[in-house]
């Protein structure tokens, strides 16, 4: 019986465990205990969902669906499962570099080499790239007057691709190894020559999967923007949030591509002997570098640009006040757009290049602060004249303004040639970008998920916690990543296993404190979702718009009905529901109503998923039966779905009628609060605005109004 | 240069206000020559630029923060949202500082170039890069050495990198920044050393389970010291030739650095040549050749007449 056929190359060794068997070490330990960790997952969800008879409601209204708020929804979840992995392994690092000053501390090379590439690859492709996609997925839609993106099931198949690579990296805890190339991946080292075995394999075909998804959601959203506005929602009448999720599906669109062609050539080096980017035979990795950096700096303002949009949303939001500055903050980000294809060679000033070359890409990595710097100034001045609250959001985002500019600084210096070569792989690196995508976009989508969570679930998040987690976060973020900018200076590698200096120590102690703080803060998220879950009926805001809203979607119940808008507004500003609220005219029914066509839900987004996943597992481990049948599994389910006629149904006008009009006269019924009941359970989601309030008379005025319609 | 007062007196702040007293022989800290001296004193003007844009906000942002709070003392102006005086002002002051930023830079960037040599006749050394190990060549004084870069005080040195395995960053923080070693390719360095001790140097790029313990000692001594060495190293026994190149090809870790009398000449152009059978210069240059400055064309020359 040949086995090899059956099963590819996997073995009984291929199996995590195996190594702790044979050879047992706390290295090992850790490792077995992580897979451990993730098939226990695994069964537990198995169990949980059986029990609780979740199976069918999980595929009917979830996994099928082609919603543009569930697949968001769908997205975030798996960006905050896969941060629970890569943030304790980013804290096994730090532990690892403390235990490490002059011994080599608990855990081996190797496993250290596959921890930095899963972190790395995980934050930025399974975190950051789903906590935005998701992000756009459920906000933008609404606040341009939508009832859904323009091409739902490509959205839902963007969704099942990145969760197929996802799962194919949860799976390389258990079955064989990760690439020790780190999330760049950089040949010839990931060549089969130097890096044989699956682990380059897997960072192949899970960032490859991701790519792809995220190429399609570029196209998806940008489309929308451009045809699904509602009537008199001119572009410079969107929202901000609308610009910068515009402005980074077309850099989706445009830089995800040389990651594809990068991966695809990586594997064919690998699959096929090819010699793209071997040492010999004419292979060149400069190649490489140019084409992953083409994707890769983009890539940055991709992950900042919608965190960009909720800091705007949320600095005029919780100032109760307009933006300051809309139109120069809409050309920052276009320039921002433009510049981050002219600076890719940054990463690489250290490659021999002439001195001229250099220069001029430093300085064009210059001039893009520019446009950052006037956003900056923007947001403060946008709290000039307003009326500030400091909760979750806004802390976050006070935070953000401080501690950005400070990495703004040291990437200002990154950019010259010259500091370049001093720090360039040192972990002054690594805290420079940390500084920017952790206060930038990790906080912005954790601000986000603070503000948008009782528009998508009708519930708001408990206060408190939200606050004892931000003072746990912003702290543990600033212990955690600035000594690492004086241990790069002080000649501090990055992936680097051990060190012998102990000079070092004090600071690397300082940064695991942080790590501690970092995890402490998460955790008291979590504990937050779920208390607040729990206390659902005394945070609830189905009324739609706890925070004095300003744009569309808080104009509508929260959670939204399917179709989104009863009726498709009409807008004549950029302030919409605000000035509404203002002028008394929010909350009006609708003259007439008419039936409403929404996407069936189908099963082809997550076939496609289940057959992609089952594709790159079987062409990491060389099963090639496998890699046939799901390919054409894969090509048959999109042929299927290319008969089928009967996608779309009705919603008839009644049902939206009956629904809308509830919603409307129980807003009626309830009086609307102030911004001191802002956080209290009297707050059920109708908000008085800021500016009018002391006047209760224009209060039930707006009432009467509302139902004299 | 009239801001050469300020620029040191920044220079010396970095490091000191980070942490009094700390010695750092393998960092740009303790510069052990012009061009980590510049690279510091560049980082602290750099800095010090960019609190034109940095202080502002850590002001401002407090002020505005207690003033304009709910319940503050500011006036609500609820549709406040222009005014073309700020809007000069928050795009004039970074454009003027990106100006002045790029014009430092530029200068800073071209006076800085790894490829200038930084005085007549340098020293020639050839690097190999190695799995987990440098190979240093003296075509000049016929010797070699395994993790040990000897170095005259004072003298110029022409640093010319290769690698026989994967992609390798080289660098000497206390006296120059990295360089990548590629195979099939040369690289080019130059330093300068003007004070005699032991310093660090290292692969910066991930190489795999070695790459932690990739360091290696560099020996600045006095001129005659040198000379010296040079003739005591030669006196060793040991040769590297083509045969003991394929040994150090095998990836190891060197614990003690390791000297030969003599290497088989032509060594490094046969190690870039090994990548490219099929082209008979096999003279790839990592560099674009694109530079019109006569130090480059010199350079370049050099190369295709070796």
């Amino acid at each position: 019986m040949n086995w090899e056929l059956i099963f590819g190359q996997i073995t009984w060794n291929s199996f995590v465990f195996a190594g702790a068997i044979e050879n047992p070490s706390l290295s090992e330990f850790i490792a077995s205990g992580a897979g451990t960790v993730a098939v226990l997952g695994a069964l537990a969800s198995v169990i949980l969902l059986t029990v609780k008879r979740w199976w069918v409601p999980l595929w009917r209204d979830w996994l099928t669906s082609v919603d543009h708020k569930k697949v968001g929804i769908m997205y975030i979840v798996t960006a905050l499962v896969m941060f629970a992995r890569a943030v304790i392994e980013g804290a096994l690092m730090r532990a690892q570099q403390l235990s490490a000053v002059d011994n080599s501390g608990f855990l081996s090379a190797d496993h250290f080499g596959q921890l930095f590439s899963t972190h790395g690859t995980i934050m930025i492709f399974f975190v950051a790239m789903p906590f935005i996609t998701g992000l756009m997925n459920y906000v933008m839609p609404l606040q341009i007057g939508a009832r859904d993106v323009s091409f739902p099931l490509l959205n839902a198949i963007s969704l099942m691709l990145t969760i197929a690579g996802a799962i194919l990296i949860m799976v390389s805890l258990v079955i064989g190894q990760f690439s020790t190339g780190g999330w760049t991946a950089y040949p010839p080292f990931t060549g089969i020559h130097f890096s044989p075995g699956q682990g380059v394999d897997y960072w192949i075909w899970a960032v490859s999967l991701g790519s792809i998804g995220s190429t399609l959601t570029g196209l998806n959203f940008a489309v929308t923007i451009y045809k699904k506005r509602c009537p008199g929602m001119t572009l410079f009448r969107m929202p901000l949030f609308c610009w910068t999720t515009l402005c980074t599906s077309i850099l989706m669109i445009f830089a995800m591509a040389p990651l594809t062609a990068a991966t695809i050539m990586l594997a064919l080096d690998r699959y096929a002997g090819f010699h793209f980017f071997t040492n010999g035979a004419g292979g060149n990795m400069m190649n490489y570098a140019n084409l992953f950096w083409l994707f890769g700096h983009p890539e940055v303002y991709i992950l900042i640009l919608p965190a960009f949009g909720v800091w705007s949303e949320v600095v005029a939001t919780f100032s109760s006040k307009r933006i300051y500055g809309y139109t120069s903050l809409v050309y920052a980000t276009m320039c921002i757009a433009v510049l981050s294809f002219a600076v890719w060679l940054h990463h690489f000033f250290t490659m021999g290049q002439s001195a001229n070359v250099n220069a001029v890409f430093g300085i064009a990595t210059m001039v893009i602060g520019v446009p950052t710097g006037v956003k900056v100034y923007d947001w403060l001045l946008t709290m000039v004249g307003g009326r500030i609250r400091f909760t979750t959001p806004m802390l976050f985002h006070i935070n953000f303004l401080l501690t950005f500019i400070l990495g703004g600084m040291t990437g200002v210096l990154l950019a010259n040639p010259g500091i370049d070569f001093q720090v360039h792989n040192t972990l002054f690196l690594v805290a420079h970008f940390h500084n920017m995508i952790i206060p930038g976009v990790l906080f912005g989508m954790f601000a986000a998920v603070q503000f948008w969570f009782p528009k998508a679930f009708g519930f708001r998040l408990h206060e408190g916690l939200g606050r004892a987690s931000f003072w746990c976060f912003a702290p543990g973020f600033l212990l955690a990543f600035f000594p690492l900018y004086w241990l790069g200076m002080m000649g501090a590698t990055r992936r680097t296993y051990m060190w012998t200096d102990p000079a070092y120590l004090p600071w690397l102690a300082l940064a695991m404190a942080g790590a501690v703080l970092i995890l402490t803060g998460f955790a008291l998220m979590v504990t937050q979702i779920v208390v607040s879950v729990r206390r659902r009926a005394e945070l609830a805001a189905p009324l739609g718009d706890p925070w004095d809203g300003r744009a569309l979607e808080w104009s509508i119940p929260s959670p939204p009905p399917d179709w989104n808008f009863a009726v498709l507004p009409e807008v004549s500003s950029r302030h919409p529901f605000y000035e509404a609220k203002k002028a008394g005219t929010a909350y009006r029914s609708p003259t007439a109503y008419e039936d409403i066509e929404v996407p069936r839900n189908t099963a082809t987004a997550p076939l496609i998923g289940l057959f992609a996943c089952a594709w790159a597992f079987g062409l990491v481990w060389h099963i090639w039966w496998l890699v046939v049948v799901s390919f054409v599994l894969m090509w048959a389910v999109v042929i299927a779905r290319s008969f089928a006629s009967d996608t779309e149904e009705i919603i008839p006008a009644a049902t939206v009628k009956a629904a809308n009009e509830a919603f409307l006269a129980a807003v009626r019924a309830t009086p609307g609060v102030t911004r001191d009941q802002e956080m209290t359970a009297a707050n059920r989601g109708r908000a008085v605005p800021e500016s009018l309030e002391g006047g209760a008379g224009v209060l039930s005025s707006g009432a009467t109004v509302g139902v004299s319609r | 240069m009239k801001s050469r007062g300020i620029v040191g007196l920044v220079a010396a702040a970095v490091p000191a206000a980070a942490w009094p007293g700390i010695a750092c022989a393998g960092s740009f800290l303790e510069p052990a020559g012009p061009i980590a001296a510049g690279q510091i004193s560049h980082f602290g003007v750099i800095s010090t630029l960019m609190l034109i844009v940095i202080v502002p906000m850590f002001v401002a942002l407090p002020i505005v923060l207690l003033r304009y709070r709910r319940g503050g003392k500011g006036t609500y102006r609820p549709d406040w949202e222009f005014n073309w005086g700020l809007e000069a002002l928050i795009w004039g002051v970074p454009v003027a500082l990106a100006f002045a930023l790029g014009t430092a830079l530029w200068k800073h960037t071209l006076q800085h170039d790894p490829y200038r040599p930084l005085g007549p006749e340098p020293l020639l050394v050839e690097v190999v890069a190695l799995d987990w190990k440098f190979l240093f060549l003296y075509p000049e004084q016929g010797v070699a050495t395994l993790d040990l870069l000897a170095l005259p005080e004072n003298r110029p040195v022409t640093l010319k990198l290769t690698s026989g395995t994967v992609m390798q960053s080289f660098i000497i923080p206390s006296l120059a920044g990295q360089i990548y070693a590629m195979a099939g390719m040369q690289t080019q360095l130059n330093v300068l050393a003007d004070k005699t001790g032991d310093l660090i140097g290292r692969n910066t790029q991930y190489n795999g389970l070695g790459f932690a313990t990739q360091s290696f000692k560099t020996s600045v001594m006095s001129q005659e010291a040198f000379a010296a060495w040079v003739q005591t190293t030669k006196a060793q026994t040991a040769a590297l030739d083509a045969a003991g190149y394929q040994t150090l090809l095998k990836p190891s870790v060197v614990s003690e650095p390791v000297l030969y009398g003599n290497f088989a000449p032509g060594l490094f152009d046969k190690v870039i040549a090994s990548f490219s059978p099929g082209m008979a210069q096999g003279h790839a240059h990592a560099g674009m050749s694109a530079s019109t400055s006569p130090h480059h064309e010199h350079d370049h020359m050099q190369e295709a007449g070796r």
